[in-house]
């Protein structure tokens, strides 16, 4: 796929997209060239095309808001302009490194204020829930936005299993942190203090559209789109949506999250979309519908809580949103 | 006074003055080949071409489609950061002339209009990525955050310079001329704090400019007549 087929797509079903065969055509047909040119000692500076598996999933009803009406976001686009840090700051290094993170096996321990801590592998992951397909609208704290069809299964499910203690409020999540496959976590100038950290209230955790992620256009996800388990929570900005999960804590006290942690004035520990709440450096009131151009810059207005206000607005009841954003 | 430094040359304004450059500059170098201070128009030309290089990249990058999905955080990064590049150009025009090396003076002119030209294309692409051309938009960016607010006056500043930069115009003008084109100092401090107040985790680029423009500023600060004569 050439970079000139960042249109929009129509609506239509993503079963009938298929951008994927062709997008690993052309890794294979690099990794090809790679190996022809004898360069593949080089190791991480390659991304390993990964096989993506095929996923079985219902798909969401009409009308829901499991269910946005509006245009996808092209698959090369959705998993070429990334932030994951991990990996590099500038938004085509996911893509481009990611591919050096091991992903199969995986282990992901759940514990604190639980009944019943214990690990998941990835099999449990893939086989132990019914996984449905979710078009919700991915907003970024950086004013751009995408629509996304993810697959994955309520967090709620996930967490029934382990029996949250009813003293428990909060939930932590952390990212892996493995040194020697995430370049970014090796840069000198970084100053993350890794691994990444998020958290959710444990009403936001158990709200319906809160979703363990674990594929994105069918198949799973690729390591930029956080593989092989991420949090999608829609109504949030998209630093709250916390990649390749393998620690998940019931606590009874909010968590740090990395970027409140770094510029707490700029980054809440909510993150809501909120059209009213500017980040100190730039409006909030629209956002650029990727994808964008200089002659089409696709700019829509941000609405609040993303446009998930009648599932959300009742969990931040009386709270001054100004103050907790 | 053959081969002494004008001190008053060192606070010279910054977007013309070709003819004051190259008097310096032949004095300071005792020069008396004047046809070698003409202007030569092939270079000319290719120095203007030179200085639209990278409008030409950009312009070949937007109609090939080829800035990703999200173009605007590009376009605005590469502009700014060729305004403010033009203005070490500009800015160090003078005090190269008056240490030997009068050749960037000649441009000078150009230099300058150049920074007008890349602030201006900064400022429609601001427009059309970020505010989609709303008035109101524009007031509310101008009024809450402080570095879109100095990147305008900047701007605004550039206005009147450039205009003034046409030969004749100047020539009317006389002595207030070079009172006028010291503003070029301001939209220096300017574009530092507009640049300085975006930085987000990162103020590597603030500290290099902040640097370059604190050296060229301090430079032309009126010193203590040199007794001695070249």
């Amino acid at each position: 796929m050439s970079k000139n087929d960042w249109k929009t797509v129509p609506q239509i079903a993503s079963s009938e997209i298929t951008p994927e065969s062709v997008w690993l055509n052309r890794r294979n047909l690099m990794k090809a060239a790679a190996v022809g040119a004898g360069i593949t000692a080089v190791g991480e500076t390659i991304a390993q095309p990964k096989a993506l598996k095929d996923l079985n999933f219902t798909t969401a009803t009409d009308d829901t808001p499991f269910k946005a009406t509006e245009d996808l976001t092209p698959y090369e686009a959705a998993t070429t302009y990334n932030n994951f840090y991990e990996f590099g700051t500038d938004k085509s290094d996911p893509a481009r490194y990611a591919g050096a993170m091991t992903t199969d096996p995986w282990e992901i321990k759940v514990g604190g204020m639980v009944n019943k801590p214990g690990k998941l592998h990835l099999e449990d992951v893939l086989s132990g829930f019914d996984l449905e397909e979710r078009i919700y609208r991915f907003r970024c704290v950086e004013a751009w936005s995408m629509v996304v069809p993810w697959i994955g299964f309520p967090l709620s499910k996930l967490l029934d299993r382990f029996e949250p203690k009813a003293e428990g409020k909060f939930i932590e999540f952390k990212t892996l942190y493995r040194r020697s496959e995430m370049r970014g976590t090796r840069s000198f100038t970084s100053i993350i203090d890794w691994p990444y950290r998020e958290g959710l209230r444990i009403d936001e955790a158990m709200n319906p559209l809160t979703l363990m992620t674990v594929g994105l256009y069918g198949k799973t996800l690729p390591n930029q789109s956080g593989a092989p388990l991420r949090l999608i929570v829609p109504w949030k900005y998209g630093f709250k949506n916390i990649k390749s999960i393998v620690e998940i804590n019931v606590t009874d006290r909010q968590p740090k999250t990395s970027w409140q942690d770094l510029a707490p004035q700029e980054y809440g520990f909510y993150a809501n979309v909120n059209p009213e709440v500017s980040h100190p450096r730039w409006s909030q009131a629209w956002e650029r519908r990727l994808p964008s151009s200089l002659f089409n810059p696709n700019r829509v207005r941000t609405k609040m809580f993303n446009g998930y206000a009648e599932q959300v607005a009742d969990l931040y009841k009386g709270m001054d949103l100004a103050r907790f954003y | 006074m053959p081969g002494s430094i004008d001190v008053n040359v060192g606070n010279e304004s910054a977007l013309d003055g070709n003819a004051r450059a190259d008097r310096a500059s032949s004095q300071a170098s005792n020069s008396v080949a004047k046809p070698s201070l003409r202007w030569n128009p092939t270079i000319r030309v290719a120095v203007f071409v030179a200085c639209l290089l990278p409008l030409m990249i950009l312009v070949r990058a937007v109609a090939t489609n080829s800035l990703g999905p999200d173009p605007a955080e590009h376009l605005m990064h590469v502009t700014g950061e060729w305004v403010m590049r033009f203005l070490v150009l500009v800015l160090l025009a003078t005090p190269l002339a008056h240490n030997g090396w009068p050749r960037l003076a000649r441009y000078r002119r150009m230099l300058g209009l150049y920074v007008w030209f890349y602030a201006t294309l900064h400022l429609l692409v601001f427009a059309q990525v970020y505010i989609g051309w709303s008035g109101e938009q524009l007031v509310e960016e101008l009024a809450e955050r402080p570095y879109v607010l100095v990147g305008f006056l900047a701007w605004l500043i550039l206005v009147p310079l450039g205009i003034t930069s046409a030969h004749t115009i100047r020539r009317k003008m006389g002595r207030h001329w070079r009172q006028l084109h010291k503003l070029t100092y301001a939209v220096a401090v300017l574009g530092w704090l507009h640049l300085l107040w975006l930085s987000r985790s990162d103020v590597g680029d603030a500290v290099v400019y902040g640097t370059l423009f604190g050296v060229l500023l301090v430079c032309r600060l009126p010193l203590p007549k040199p007794k001695v004569r070249l």
